[in-house]
């Protein structure tokens, strides 16, 4: 029983103390804010590698995840409500939860473990302590372009994620219900608010963040070789797909 | 000068260094040397802090290094070369873009000028043209080359070299501490080698300290080392069986 007791104190102290790190790494990255235009290719690197690599898979899981909240709200809707407020539906779907969430989820998958992989073998191959010993702080160099990346890049996801979901919507109904583009857009048009667009866009920005620091943050603290790698690797994916969905009802609770 | 002080430090139960003190003199080159695991590179990134000791201090210049702010620790180690174990080369940069990161951050220099110094410390070890290699394209030994031209690039004060001839073949190792010496000679510096290479330790050292149970066990000159009496030294430097040092597992 005690031993039981002292394994939860243990486990309670190990998250405030990862929680503190985090928040003291984020603190530190933040102060180096001022230094963005110094360190702009590095960003710009980073914006490609998050942002543009990322775009190819955004897209299709966009188009898909599109495609099938057109077909499940047809379901939904089918002898209870007109399918002409197909598009409105589907859209407040995509704009709020999916395209946010999902592109996310994808860039967890994607970019916060390579991010800690990448990182993560920097450290057992003492990169980051040649970094060190060359005078430059990797919080500057390696994780400050990540993060701020992060947080620009996935909205910027999103909104491809939201446009070409919103197009797999519409090819879906079309194909499945004939609904003509004029009745369907009409219909997303006609219940468009920007709050909508804005409070996933918000998220967006949440999750990319989030998704930077956990990479980070698990990368700088890699420990072993391959086999650490490989641990850092899907500790990162499983913590930050955990954070987005936490963070996503935390979001939701707040925004609406 | 750099004086190391009681210098304590441990991981976990572990204790690797126990009260070490050693004073390293400008323009001197100490070699140290111990068994593997003796905390020979513990103490090297001690120096840097790039670890931190419990207990104990070093001082680079007068100045205590633990006790430094980030813009002066950061200051401080602008004046070290580090040359890694593993060479620790950014693989995603070109050869070129290794050596040049130190000038590229911390100076002003046109990206003209940092070519002709990259070449130029190319050159001086002994590896001009290879510019746009990627490290994953280099062998060990050129790797360990590359690594040393990018910590020299700054024209250090310190150079730390951490085994920079272990896993080379012998005419390589020859080559690297060729290097060394020449690099003392012409550049002026103070370097600091941890090895245990007793070939490399002949051609090199000035003074040589043995680290032993993290304690150092011989100071002295290259005859005082071979002609020393100290069993344990004896051993280790005439590579015997038998003697004071038994390889025990290690328990788990």
């Amino acid at each position: 029983m005690i031993k039981f007791i002292e394994s939860i104190g243990y486990r309670t102290l190990y998250l405030f103390q990862e929680a503190g790190a985090v928040f003291i790494m984020v603190w530190r990255v933040f102060k180096y804010l001022s230094e963005v235009w110094r360190n702009r290719h590095l960003v710009f690197q980073q914006m490609l590698e998050i942002g543009v690599r990322s775009l190819p898979l955004v897209i299709f899981v966009g188009v898909f995840a599109g495609a099938v909240a057109s077909v499940q709200t047809a379901y939904q809707l089918e002898g209870y409500i007109s399918f002409n407020y197909l598009g409105a539906a589907t859209s407040i779907a995509i704009f709020i939860e999916l395209g946010p969430v999902l592109t996310a989820l994808v860039a967890a998958g994607r970019v916060s473990a390579s991010i800690a992989a990448e990182i993560g073998t920097m450290k057992v191959t003492e990169q980051i302590d040649a970094l060190e010993a060359l005078a430059i702080d990797p919080l500057r160099y390696l994780a400050m372009p990540r993060i701020l990346s992060g947080f620009i890049m996935v909205p910027i996801l999103t909104i491809f994620a939201d446009f070409v979901g919103l197009l797999g919507a519409y090819f879906v109904a079309y194909l499945n219900l004939g609904l003509s583009p004029e009745i369907f857009f009409g219909s997303v048009k006609e219940f468009f608010t920007v709050m909508n667009v804005m409070s996933g866009l918000i998220k967006a920005f949440v999750f990319g963040g989030v998704t930077a620091i956990i990479g980070c943050h698990v990368g700088f603290n890699t420990e072993g070789g391959a086999e650490g790698v490989g641990k850092s690797t899907i500790r990162a994916f499983v913590l930050s797909s955990a954070l987005i969905l936490l963070n996503d009802y935390l979001l939701s609770v707040l925004l609406f | 000068m750099i004086e190391i002080v009681n210098l304590k430090k441990s991981f976990e139960e572990k204790i690797v260094l126990r009260n070490v003190n050693l004073k390293v003199y400008d323009g001197e080159k100490l070699v140290i040397i111990g068994r593997s695991g003796c905390g020979k590179s513990v103490l090297l990134k001690n120096i840097l802090n790039l670890m931190q000791p419990d207990r104990g201090y070093i001082l680079v210049d007068q100045v205590p290094i633990k006790k430094v702010s980030q813009r002066d620790l950061f200051y401080l180690r602008k004046q070290f070369g580090f040359l890694f174990q593993g060479s620790a080369l950014f693989d995603s940069m070109t050869v070129a873009e290794n050596i040049a990161l130190p000038l590229v951050e911390h100076t002003d220099l046109s990206p003209k000028e940092i070519k002709r110094q990259v070449a130029e410390k190319l050159e001086m070890v002994g590896l001009p043209g290879i510019e746009n290699l990627k490290p994953s394209e280099l062998s060990g030994g050129m790797k360990k080359r590359v690594a040393l031209a990018r910590a020299i690039i700054m024209n250090p004060k310190y150079v730390l070299y951490d085994e920079p001839t272990t896993g080379l073949d012998p005419i390589m190792a020859a080559n690297i501490d060729h290097l060394i010496n020449e690099l003392n000679d012409r550049l002026n510096v103070t370097s600091i080698i941890v090895t245990h290479d007793m070939q490399s330790v002949s051609r090199i050292a000035d003074r040589v300290v043995m680290l032993h149970m993290g304690m150092i066990m011989f100071e002295g000159s290259v005859e005082e080392l071979h002609t020393a009496d100290n069993p344990i030294v004896y051993q280790f430097v005439h590579a015997k069986m038998d003697g004071p040092i038994q390889p025990k597992p290690l328990k788990y």
